[in-house]
């Protein structure tokens, strides 16, 4: 019988603390309370978890291992499978994957299975433990567009074969949306980031910033030119979308996408760095994703008073649910069934306030969630001085536009199967370029899907 | 590490690099614009591109010193490297799309406003290489913001160069140059149009009234200049258009130039707060 305890809590840093900071919010495990959180596992013969994981870990064998105090043990498991376990530990959404699936949870509180993902690569990184294993160089050349998750799992799986892989990166720090667009109180940049990024150079893979696909170089050139035997697209949705609505060009709009990178990437945050950031006294975050979530609680930590309009409610919010459970801890006001539908500026062309109009829920819509619609003469307005505008993203049409017959879709998307192959021989995408905005942990598994075909379509080559 | 290879000083604040960056020389066109950054802790800055070397490996860029980040960059000396060095970035000018046949015979009028004439020299340097006829206004303050009159002297049918202060060339804008040019007769089949906002403001009304069909280059605020942040924004016949992607040329008669000032101010009053760093212990 195992241990029918309660979920183990995981300590966090005070909300009222927090909100003024950028440290991270949770402290994570020690190793009793990992061993005690390991030991409530069933150890299911067919487990749904790993089912429900995009790279397929395998969640009862590392559980077990840490149960057993094993901890290294459990990180070679996790390894096996995942390049970027502390990043997943810490922004997966398990509630919807591994913990979803968990048996525990039908009656009670699932395993947490994130919380023990992190643990195991946390403590390897301080134990110093390194897993790079890989077979002998095959000397072939694979070239890896974008250094986010699906291209950092792509590059580990075809190094590990033997392949000579190359990341090309437009920005100059590599890691996508784990370096521009999740704040450091969520994921530790020098610690976790930069640890996990270089940890993917350890098994030889090289990684050239500053370099935009589509205008430095084209794909074509890398094939054709650079002796690049197949080429894995994994550049992202980048592109940040607006509302149209009349003043989103005031002074003061700006995209979530913008907020986050200037505070993330470029650290705005830090006094010591360079890039200036505005923040103002009250702002509004139009969205209710992970990315507004983030963009609401820098700008909180900034000093602003924050509020969320979402149009539709809670029970709808796209993010995940530790994300909003933090948010309002943090003090974030949150105005729901609202939209905005006019931002007003003053006589110098500065945000002054916004103008939302009251929304219901009407008839389920293609997701399956009810649709907001509004509410006829129904206004209210928010004096803000900050509109971040935090409507998701799409991919950036560059490559597709200079790769030609590489076919896409109306949303930009690049269009390939579950594989990664696309409508041009040798040249594969996963991640956000293929499906639009989606999870850390899904790009991740479309990367690994590619990097099996690619070695299986450069095999066929000879 | 991106290595300058060769830097001087064409006026006592502005400063020409040659860096090496054998990928950017290979792939750089006229129009198209760069981002640097001098250090680890520094901003992305946006610079244009004002020539290549495709054998040598190198791209030149020009800088005046006008706040913190442009004052980090010229004092950059020779055998030190930028920290990053990224690009080439946006659309590169429509006429390197142009057909030969497309060119014959066509007349360009090119009008560059202070440090706008470094971006505007490797259009002329292109256009004059595939044989066309190409006229060039250069506009400074004074004749001590007055950049590559030589070089592109060498390239252009007539260059006209006008000061502010008339300290050198004749005593006027160039918006008066303009339309001298079009009372004397002269006819241009387009007109491009680079420098200061306000200069391409005033160059596009002129423009509109002498009938002279006129590209912009807009030089808005950016962050990573690939199109994820948006803070290029401007208006564009009515539609917001990203800077950076989708210019940053455009049809001057389109460009909405009152919004695009006031988007370009919205950090100046933190950078300049920024820029200056009390002497004396007030802050």
């Amino acid at each position: 019988m195992r241990n029918k305890i309660s979920r183990v809590p995981v300590r966090e840093q005070d909300p009222k603390l927090r909100a003024s900071n950028f440290e991270e919010v949770c402290y994570g495990y020690n190793d009793e309370e990992a061993m005690l959180e390991a030991s409530r596992c069933l150890g299911c013969k067919n487990p749904g978890c790993v089912k429900a994981c995009p790279v397929s870990i395998q969640v009862p064998q590392f559980i077990y291992e840490v149960e057993q105090g094993n901890f290294a043990k459990a990180a070679g498991i996790i390894a096996a499978d995942s390049s970027l376990p502390a990043v997943c530990g810490r922004v997966c959404p398990q509630e919807s994957q591994c913990e979803g699936s968990c048996i525990l949870g039908v009656k009670g509180e699932p395993v947490a299975i994130g919380k023990l993902e992190r643990f195991v690569a946390d403590r390897a990184r301080k134990d110093g433990i390194k897993f790079t294993e890989r077979l002998p160089s095959n000397g072939i050349k694979v070239a890896v567009v974008g250094s986010g998750p699906a291209g950092l799992a792509c590059a580990t799986d075809l190094a590990k074969m033997g392949y000579d892989v190359t990341i090309f990166e437009v920005l100059h720090e590599p890691g996508g949306v784990l370096q521009y667009g999740i704040p450091e109180f969520r994921l530790p940049k020098e610690e976790v980031v930069k640890y996990e990024i270089n940890s993917v150079r350890d098994l030889g893979v090289k990684i050239e910033t500053n370099v935009f696909v589509g205008r430095t170089v084209t794909v074509d050139n890398l094939l054709d030119k650079e002796g690049f035997k197949a080429v894995f697209i994994g550049s992202g949705a980048g592109l940040p979308k607006f509302m149209g609505i009349p003043g989103e060009n005031l002074n003061g709009v700006v995209s979530a996408n913008e907020f986050l990178t200037r505070s993330n990437l470029m650290r705005a945050f830090d006094p010591e760095y360079d890039t200036p950031i505005y923040v103002g006294k009250r702002v509004a975050v139009v969205g209710g994703g992970n990315v507004a979530m983030d963009a609401a609680r820098t700008a909180l930590r900034l000093g602003a008073d924050v509020s969320i309009i979402y149009r539709r409610t809670e029970k709808e919010l796209p993010a995940r649910v530790e994300e909003v459970h933090h948010a309002k801890e943090e003090g974030i006001t949150f105005h729901m069934l609202s939209n905005p539908v006019e931002i007003f500026g003053d006589e110098k062309g500065w945000v002054r306030s916004v103008k939302c109009q009251r929304m219901e829920l009407g008839e389920p819509d293609q997701s399956g969630r009810r649709s907001p619609v509004p509410v006829e003469g129904s206004y209210f307005d928010l004096e803000v001085d900050v509109v971040i505008m935090s409507l998701g993203t799409s991919p950036n049409p560059l490559i597709a536009s200079t790769t030609p017959g590489l076919n896409t879709n109306k949303y930009n998307c690049i269009v390939a199967d579950e594989w990664g192959a696309t409508s041009r021989a040798g040249v594969f995408a996963g991640g956000d370029a293929v499906t639009g905005a989606a999870t850390v942990i899904l790009a991740m598994g479309s990367g690994r899907a590619a990097a099996k075909k690619i070695d299986e379509y450069i095999k066929g080559l000879n | 590490m991106y290595k300058i290879v060769k830097k001087r000083f064409l006026t006592p604040t502005i400063c020409l690099m040659d860096v090496d960056a054998p990928r950017m020389a290979k792939s750089a066109q006229p129009g198209q614009f760069l981002i640097v950054r001098t250090h680890d802790k520094g901003e992305r800055i946006p610079l244009t591109v004002c020539d290549y070397n495709r054998e040598e490996g190198t791209v030149t860029i020009v800088t005046q010193i006008v706040g913190a980040s442009s004052r980090q960059i010229c004092h950059l000396n020779e055998g030190d490297s930028f920290t990053d060095f990224a690009g080439p970035l946006g659309q590169p000018s429509e006429f390197i799309h142009m057909s030969d046949s497309d060119l014959a015979g066509k007349r360009y009028l090119f009008i560059a406003g202070g440090l706008g004439t470094a971006p505007v020299y490797p259009q002329v340097k292109y256009l004059h290489s595939r044989g066309v006829e190409v006229d060039v206004i250069i506009g400074a303050k004074s004749s001590s913001l007055l950049i590559l009159e030589n070089e592109m002297r060498s390239i252009c049918r007539n260059l006209y160069i006008c000061t502010d202060d008339g300290s050198y060339g004749e005593k006027g804008l160039v918006t008066d140059v303009m339309r001298k040019l079009a009372s004397k007769g002269e006819r241009y089949d387009m007109g491009v149009a680079i420098g200061p906002m306000i200069m391409m403001k005033f160059a596009t009304i002129t423009a509109k009234e002498i009938g002279l069909p006129l590209i912009v280059s807009l030089n808005t605020l950016m962050v990573d200049g690939t199109g994820m942040c948006g803070a290029c924004r401007v208006t564009v016949g009515g539609k917001t258009k990203f800077a950076c992607v989708d210019g940053p040329e455009f049809d001057a008669y389109l460009v909405d130039f009152d919004e695009a000032m006031r988007r370009q101010g919205m950090y100046r009053k933190i950078e300049e707060e920024a820029d200056h760093k009390c002497k004396i212990g007030l802050n």
